[in-house]
């Protein structure tokens, strides 16, 4: 199978969440070895998810778990 | 099954019959233990909630209004979903009323009514694109551009990203929390980071010098490093 770049772009996800079957994934596989456009958009995007699952890129404020507890303190208490 | 697998899956199992045993004593007065139930979702709360409404304040005395809404309603919940699916769906009711309030105007410039079903998103082509070096990722800017990105995506993309990509929740919880199918879930998480991509790569350049001419843009050194 013999896929153009287009094609592949619509698998990008699937792609990264292990959920192709195994027939396109070759197909794909095969397509990323020799096009440098969509190895660099896979790359890309796959990078953004990591930077995305990182603790760092989303952070709690300082406090934030003291003044949750405290605050619900007060409404056990009052109920 | 693997060894590592069974450990895992076991431990699971304690911590689930912990938490129903926790919710167990909490309806039954010990209201106390309430602190110790949701302990380990604080993040998952407070970071989704922000990722939707991207203000700190604004975020965190939504998150605070979602525990005592979870506290006050405790009783409803019925064991049939995950508790910490329970809550994240209180805390996205919670963000989309907040939105609706704030009208948030970026949004409606962005979404563009879309077709779902057909993944013909085109995603940012780079010809010079080289991989990002790990450096990268120690810059706080790309943080906040990555924040601000996510924000701009239209709601009802940025709902599937939280869940599935910040989150990290699976598909069938993430379709649980939103009241959506799994193929949905798939098709906007798809349109998600389809429009990060094209968002962020110019962000994700990297510092190297240009390729000499006639030889390929990328090198092989960076070349996927986070597989």
């Amino acid at each position: 199978m013999n896929l153009e770049c287009k094609h592949v772009w619509k698998h990008i996800s699937g792609y990264l969440d292990k959920q192709l079957d195994r027939e396109l994934l070759a197909a794909i596989e095969k397509h990323l070895e020799s096009c440098e456009v969509c190895s660099a958009i896979l790359d890309s995007t796959r990078n953004i998810l990591v930077l995305t699952a990182d603790d760092r890129t989303y952070e709690l404020p300082v406090g934030y778990s003291d003044r949750l507890h405290a605050r619900l303190e007060e409404v056990m208490r009052r109920s | 099954m693997s060894e590592s697998a069974e450990i895992k899956v076991g431990m699971s199992t304690t911590a689930t019959r912990n938490e129903r045993d926790l919710i167990a004593r909490v309806l039954a007065a010990e209201t106390e233990l309430f602190h110790e139930l949701i302990r380990p979702y604080e993040r998952l709360v407070y970071v989704t909630i922000y990722a939707i409404l991207k203000n700190e304040t604004e975020a965190e005395d939504a998150a605070q209004e979602v525990m005592i809404s979870a506290f006050r309603n405790l009783k409803s919940f019925r064991g049939e979903a995950k508790f910490s699916t329970w809550l994240v769906t209180i805390a996205m009711n919670e963000a989309r009323k907040r939105l609706r309030k704030a009208k948030v105007a970026a949004e409606d410039s962005l979404d563009e009514p879309v077709v779902e079903g057909e993944g013909d998103f085109t995603p940012a082509v780079l010809t010079d694109w080289r991989e990002i070096p790990l450096a990268a990722l120690e810059r706080k800017e790309l943080r906040a551009k990555l924040q601000e990105a996510v924000a701009l995506l239209p709601e009802k993309y940025r709902e599937v990203f939280v869940l599935r990509d910040i989150e990290e929740l699976n598909q069938e919880e993430t379709a649980a929390a939103l009241g959506i199918n799994v193929t949905l879930v798939k098709v906007r998480l798809h349109r998600a980071r389809m429009m990060l991509q094209k968002m962020l790569v110019p962000y994700l350049k990297s510092q190297a010098p240009l390729p000499v001419q006639g030889k390929p843009a990328r090198g092989g050194f960076f070349r996927r490093w986070f597989q």
